[in-house]
């Protein structure tokens, strides 16, 4: 025990020696915070959208108003005829364009049918598949209203009843992309800090050749094993709590279930890490190789995969059945659940249990492969 | 300026690469993975969302509903919900997205001419996910209420009035693939992630090494020397984006729509920009491993964020949209996009070709001006 607490210390003042470290472990995260809470947003607002009005009735312009007045459409422009489109959405002047055919006015007057006709400049798939969406429930609802005040006894209108969908949202009633993002972000700086640097500082010892001499002194490799580790797992613990202040206090996204929880699930997440650290610190030579690994071929596959930003139903099934191993997919679960969902181990479980069996899994093969090492 | 000196500096500098397995292998190797990644992993295209359903009424009419929503593929009925089931724990399981709630007597309301509630319970967490799903489920039950209209006025021998013929277009990308819209802009990002990576690292090492030193005091002019190291990474980058565009086109299906010399001519300009910051950074930069970290903050991070890459520009604060200003790879995206989905010419974008040049011209003449300063 004595002797695991000297390694601990020895690994603190090392960490504390280098100057560079300390900026990694703050401003890497608010960095990281400040890009996914204010940059990543795929909420679809202010779509700019040019107009072509052939009809200029009071029922068109009151069409035009539903478009521009919610926030979700800007009008910039306005064209006499549909050819004239063209250039506005290829240079990405306007993303959409509203075509409202002469007679539009008319023919909702008199009871046939109005022709309103939307172009939606593809390339940005999401942003316009989300303002079509937006499109066609503001023309179905113009369309409603007409129908309504329309209504006259004896009309199949009045006889035929109707569906109306009323939409609860959960978790997350106002739909912000934001609270979806913003705690992914912890994950995201704790696989720095428990998994990159600690690779990184057992490869330095190595390039330097201290490792060796450690090797030689009476410490067991369990104890030179933990007492590498368990300084990162305390950092990264605090750079959980760090970020969760932030996020809870800068982004006002809800911490609705209990911090005890989370620490817990947090620590159970950090085997997993600081396992795969050490296990890659074990199969390279240089601080450059352990860095190329670790952001190359666990950091980015692990984020990318793991649900934790795009999501893990839209992947093909490949992918998805590869996801099962990255202990990110759980952590990510564990996050969103205890965040915005409030939910306790009663419901996290069964990701407790994965976290608990990959982290101890990797750990062990990555004690055995650095023992290996050592002798 | 003497070709034949730049041309030996390039040429050492294609041996060494050739020598270092890992950078050449991060070189080519991210640009493969990334794209993968992209290509087939990311995806906004919400489709097969579990919905778990409630249905109370049990009639032929709720089974009808039920169905047109599996039909639609948009939709999988992953559970058969009894009534007074906790639909609170099965979203918060995440065993369902959506639950659908068939309230009883739905067919009798119907057809009595009421308006029949139909409660739809989302997962908002995704809140992407959960807006898309929001917009199809509406317009489902749209097309059920214009069936259910229709159906009726045959009864009644009345013209059914449908609302209003609307008509969605969607040009360039009619699938609305999102696959499209990312692998133009997964270019710009590779290429800056590389060209800055490459350039930084290969000078510092030579610092590292005091291999720099020596060259300074060979005959070599600053110009010629950062030409030559330049270059042999130019042609790299220029390698890897034929390389992406290969794999765009037999992978994914997305051929170059417009022409392939004006895309030739401002991924160049891109680049001399991309290989200019390399160069600034490894100015500041004293070893491999600060080279590394520096470089990726300032090539990754303003090119996935900042650049409308993935996430649109125009919902960002106002500050940020500033910042983005001085993001090359904004610009890029905007010409990629254009050139590739749209087949538009350069001259179409007048604007971002400028700041491409500008952008170009000025990390260029400071990564020059750094360098030269420190020969003296």
């Amino acid at each position: 025990m004595h002797e695991l607490l000297a390694v601990i210390v020895k690994e603190f003042l090392q960490l504390r020696q280098d100057k560079k470290m300390i900026p990694a472990m703050v401003i890497g995260p608010i960095v990281q915070l400040l890009a996914l809470g204010y940059a990543a947003n795929l909420d679809v607002t202010h779509v700019p959208m040019v107009l072509v009005d052939q009809d200029r009735s009071p029922a068109s312009r009151a069409l035009v108003e539903r478009f521009t007045g919610a926030g979700t459409f800007d009008l910039v422009g306005a064209e006499d005829g549909p050819a004239a489109i063209d250039p506005w959405l290829v240079e990405g002047r306007a993303q959409i364009a509203l075509v409202i055919a002469s007679g539009y006015g008319e023919a909702a007057a008199g009871g046939r049918t109005p022709r309103v006709q939307v172009i939606a400049d593809g390339t940005d798939a999401n942003s316009s598949g989300l303002g079509l969406g937006y499109a066609s429930q503001i023309v179905a609802g113009a369309g409603a209203e007409m129908v309504a005040a329309r209504r006259v006894p004896g009309n199949a209108m009045t006889t035929a009843g109707r569906y109306e969908l009323i939409p609860r949202v959960w978790y997350n009633p106002d739909l912000k992309s934001r609270w979806f993002y913003v705690p992914a972000v912890i994950a995201m700086v704790l696989m720095l800090v428990t998994m990159i640097l600690p690779s990184m500082a057992v490869v330095r010892e190595k390039e330097i050749g201290t490792l060796e001499q450690l090797s030689v002194t009476p410490l067991r490799s369990w104890q030179l094993v933990l007492g590498k580790l368990i300084p990162f797992l305390v950092l990264g613990l605090l750079d959980m709590l760090l970020v969760t202040g932030l996020v809870t206090g800068l982004f006002h996204v809800p911490l609705r279930g209990s911090l005890l929880v989370l620490i817990f699930l947090t620590f159970l997440f950090l085997l997993c890490t600081l396992g795969l650290g050490l296990l890659v610190s074990t199969m390279v030579r240089t601080m450059q190789q352990a860095m190329g690994l670790c952001v190359f071929t666990l950091m980015v596959p692990m984020i990318y995969l793991s649900g934790l930003i795009f999501p893990v139903e839209n992947m093909p099934r490949g992918f998805q059945i590869a996801s099962y191993v990255i202990p990110v997919k759980y952590y990510a679960n564990v996050l969103r659940g205890v965040f915005l969902k409030g939910s306790g181990l009663g419901v996290l479980w069964p990701e407790a249990l994965a976290l608990l069996g990959i982290g101890l899994t990797v750990l062990m093969a990555a004690s055995l492969r650095f023992r290996k090492s050592l002798e | 300026m003497n070709p034949r000196k730049v041309w030996s500096v390039a040429w050492k500098e294609l041996l060494q690469s050739a020598r270092d397995p890992l950078s050449l292998g991060m070189l080519l190797g991210v640009p493969c993975m990334m794209l993968l990644l992209y290509g087939y992993a990311i995806n906004f295209d919400v489709r097969h969302i579990a919905l778990a359903v409630e249905d109370n009424d049990k009639s032929a009419v709720s089974r009808e509903l039920i169905a047109s929503f599996v039909n639609s593929t948009y939709f999988d009925e992953v559970a058969d919900l009894p009534a007074g089931a906790d639909l609170r724990r099965l979203t918060e399981r995440r065993q369902a997205k959506g639950v659908l709630v068939i309230p009883e007597g739905a067919a009798r309301d119907l057809a009595a001419g009421k308006t029949v509630p139909l409660q739809l319970l989302l997962d908002g967490v995704d809140a992407n996910t959960a807006t898309t799903v929001l917009g199809y489920a509406s317009a489902l039950i749209a097309a059920a209420n214009a069936q259910t209209l229709e159906a009726a006025g045959g009864r009644v021998e009345l013209a059914p009035i449908a609302p209003v013929n609307y008509q969605p277009r969607v040009w360039y990308n009619p699938e609305l693939k999102s696959t499209r819209f990312l692998v133009p802009g997964l270019i710009g990002f590779i290429l800056m992630l590389t060209a800055v990576l490459s350039t930084a690292i290969s000078v510092v090492r030579e610092k590292e090494r005091g291999t720099m030193e020596q060259l300074r005091v060979t005959s070599l002019k600053p110009g010629e020397l950062i030409l030559g190291k330049t270059l042999p990474y130019l042609g790299i980058s220029l390698l890897a984006t034929v390389l992406i565009l290969v794999a765009a086109r037999f992978l994914f299906g997305i051929a170059v729509a417009g022409s392939y010399f004006q895309l030739f001519v401002a991924t160049l300009i891109y680049l001399i920009g991309a290989l200019g910051l390399g160069l600034l950074v490894s100015s500041v930069a004293d070893t491999q491993a600060v080279a590394f970290q520096g470089g990726a903050l300032i090539s990754m991070l303003p090119a996935i964020f900042l650049s409308g890459f993935i996430f649109p520009i125009r919902s960002m604060p106002r500050a940020l949209q500033i910042v983005t200003y001085a993001v090359p790879a904004r610009y890029f995206n905007v010409v990629l996009r254009g050139v590739i989905l749209k087949g538009a010419g350069l001259e179409s974008y007048p604007q971002d070709m400028a700041f491409l040049v500008v952008y170009a011209l000025v990390v260029m003449g400071l990564a020059y001006l750094r360098l030269a300063r420190k020969e003296v």
